[in-house]
């Protein structure tokens, strides 16, 4: 193992960049994380997430640009990255066959921990995960939500100062999407820096610190909140039994930059919310088409994609 | 580009009444009740596991409830599921396709597949590939179309032979938000021309786009309403943004306050569920400053529908998937 020139930041890529044939799936990306953050890859499909956590985790070598994670250099050391971070692939080796204990017992002994370790780590990481009374269940019998969560168990026993989640919630029902991220802030009291990945945009939400991807890029990269207050225009709600009425009707609207239609009415975006809200009133008023409310909304990390993707063209 | 659904009968187009599905000793669909009009996007929201795909495979005519009745475009589904499945189109994600083909060949496929008429079939595939957005693109292969393209072309393949009743499981989750608004756009076309939509999802922000919702959960329908009623109040009281520094041992008070019911991190603030916020944001500040917590930032926030569906299921889905096919 070399010799650890650990650096204050937990995570830092300079220009990272992965091509595959006919695509670059990951295109000069640089962020620092801090020790203690929680930063999200937010993006939808194909935006690279997957790409630029095998090469943070040092089992892709990047094309071009580098990374340090852990104070470890992935490219030079991708040896010393594996054995102070933990990364959970999208797919996480469990093995179906075992119970949540042995999975355990099996990755407390690929990291060397001794029993008493294990039963310490493993004891709280279980409690803290709702999943106590499970140990003796195997794992093939867990739902979607606890086999994530004892996945999330097992690459926290060997207690790393860096863990990776590649898309951890997908396909994870709401309620056991909330206990896992509760688990995560949790362990923020110890420390740890976690790198997540997610396609949901209003996952972003939850994090400290968001780069928001598309295409192999960083479009913007900040706090949710000062994210938000980049928005252009102000979001204004209408709801209606009319949605596509008004969608046809305001669409084109002077002011008007982005209209959505959604299941009781419109979303839309506008330049100036004090000055278009009389005059949206009185346009739809003027076609008769009714309306229960038209009312300023938060922009949401979705109405903020949309509005870079949109600006970018 | 509109589709119009061949016309059912009656307004409503789908109805089923006190459906029961048991899988030996497990209820997987425990006395579910419901109607959707021609022209509605009706949304089943639930985790997995819940019932969502059972109640849908008992409107297609694939399982026979245990007992209940359900009628699809005014047949019923256990007495006539050949001719049910001819009012339907089904659509999801993951399994339409078949990547390896071209763009033409799959909509060939599926026009066979749904016996859409001969004489038929090429103004059928004309209007599909212009409806996805793919004229130009027939010999491509599949494998090689970005997501939302992929998506649409799905969704051409359900409708080819027009479908009064569309099934759509999780349609676009993971494409990103733009593509996801022009798929929606279509849907919503395609309801205004008659056509009857059912979504099935766990993820909220495809279920903002739905009419309707019904919020099913241990195999019950918990609540059902238009995205922005169900939205409108957490029957147990508001929910709170509350910023503070630090952030941990704010939590660690908050939890055991009188006033809060509930209280979580969320990203750098807090939610917290109280039972009245004018009395929560008058008392909180006041109370976190004489433990030597700064407040920032106290407001009232409107629940997302996730928040009210955690609320609505107390945090409690089934354990396991319990599958017996």
């Amino acid at each position: 193992m070399a010799t650890a020139e650990p650096t204050a930041a937990a995570v830092q890529a300079y220009g990272l960049t992965k091509r595959f044939p006919g695509v670059t799936a990951v295109d000069q990306l640089s962020f620092t994380v801090q020790p203690g953050e929680i930063f999200g890859l937010v993006g939808p499909d194909g935006a690279g997430k997957t790409a630029t956590m095998r090469m943070l985790a040092g089992v892709m070598s990047p094309d071009a640009g580098s990374a340090t994670v852990a104070g470890f250099d992935v490219v030079r050391d991708p040896e010393a990255v594996k054995n102070h971070i933990s990364y959970m692939p999208q797919r996480f080796g469990l093995y179906e066959d075992l119970t949540v204990d042995e999975n355990i017992r099996f990755y407390a002994d690929l990291f060397g921990l001794n029993r008493r370790e294990r039963e310490r780590h493993a004891t709280r990481l279980l409690e803290a995960a709702g999943m106590a009374e499970f140990r003796g269940r195997l794992a093939g019998k867990l739902s979607g939500g606890m086999k994530q969560k004892l996945g999330l168990t097992c690459a926290l026993i060997h207690r790393p100062r860096v863990l990776l989640l590649d898309e951890p919630t997908t396909g994870v029902d709401p309620v056991s999407r909330r206990e896992f991220w509760q688990i995560l802030y949790s362990l923020l009291r110890e420390n740890v820096t976690i790198v997540i990945s997610t396609a949901y945009l209003d996952e972003a939400e939850r994090c400290s610190r968001l780069a928001l991807l598309f295409k192999g890029r960083i479009m913007l990269c900040d706090t949710p909140e000062k994210l938000k207050q980049r928005m252009p225009g102000k979001v204004l709600v209408v709801n209606s039994p009319k949605a596509r009425e008004i969608r046809d009707r305001l669409a084109n609207a002077a002011g008007v930059s982005s209209l959505v239609l959604v299941g009781d009415g419109v979303h839309l975006v506008v330049d100036d919310a004090e000055r278009r809200l009389p005059e949206l009133r009185r346009s739809l008023a003027t076609a008769s088409i009714p309306f229960d409310a038209i009312t300023p909304s938060e922009p949401t990390i979705e109405d903020l994609f949309v509005a870079y993707v949109q600006g970018q063209r | 580009m509109m589709i119009t659904g061949d016309q059912p009968a009656s307004a409503v187009s789908v109805e089923a009444r006190d459906l029961v599905k048991r899988f030996g000793e497990f209820t997987a669909v425990d006395g579910v009740s419901f109607s959707a009009a021609r022209g509605e996007i009706l949304g089943f929201l639930g985790p997995n596991g819940a019932g969502k795909s059972t109640i849908i495979r008992i409107l297609c005519g694939l399982l026979r409830p245990t007992s209940g009745k359900a009628t699809v475009a005014g047949f019923d589904v256990a007495a006539k599921p050949e001719i049910v499945r001819q009012h339907i189109g089904y659509m999801s994600q993951k399994f339409s396709l078949y990547n390896d083909l071209q763009v033409i060949e799959n909509l060939r496929f599926f026009a066979g597949l749904y016996s859409v008429p001969r004489n038929l079939v090429d103004s059928r595939i004309r209007a599909a590939l212009a409806m996805a957005g793919l004229a130009g693109h027939e010999r491509d292969l599949t494998r090689t179309l970005a997501g939302g393209w992929k998506q649409r072309l799905a969704l051409g393949c359900a409708v080819l032979h027009r479908p009064a009743i569309l099934f759509l499981d999780e349609p676009t989750s993971g494409v990103d938000p733009i593509s996801r608004r022009l798929f929606w756009d279509l849907i919503h076309d395609m309801a205004a021309s008659g056509v009857t939509v059912f979504v099935s999802t766990h993820y909220m922000d495809e279920a903002e786009y739905c009419n309707r919702l019904a919020l099913i959960n241990r195999g019950r329908i918990v609540a059902s309403g238009a995205p922005t009623e169900l939205k409108r109040h957490l029957s147990k009281g508001a929910l709170l943004l509350a910023k503070c520094e630090p952030l941990g041992p704010a939590l660690e008070l908050l939890r055991y306050h009188p006033d809060v019911l509930e209280a979580a991190v969320f990203g750098n603030a807090l939610h917290l569920t109280v039972r009245d916020a004018g009395a929560a944001i008058a008392a909180l500040p006041q109370f976190l400053a004489e433990h030597s917590i700064r407040c920032t930032g106290l407001r009232e926030i409107s629940p997302t529908l996730e928040d009210v569906f955690v609320e609505l299921t107390g945090g409690r889905v089934r354990d396991a998937e319990v599958r017996p096919e």
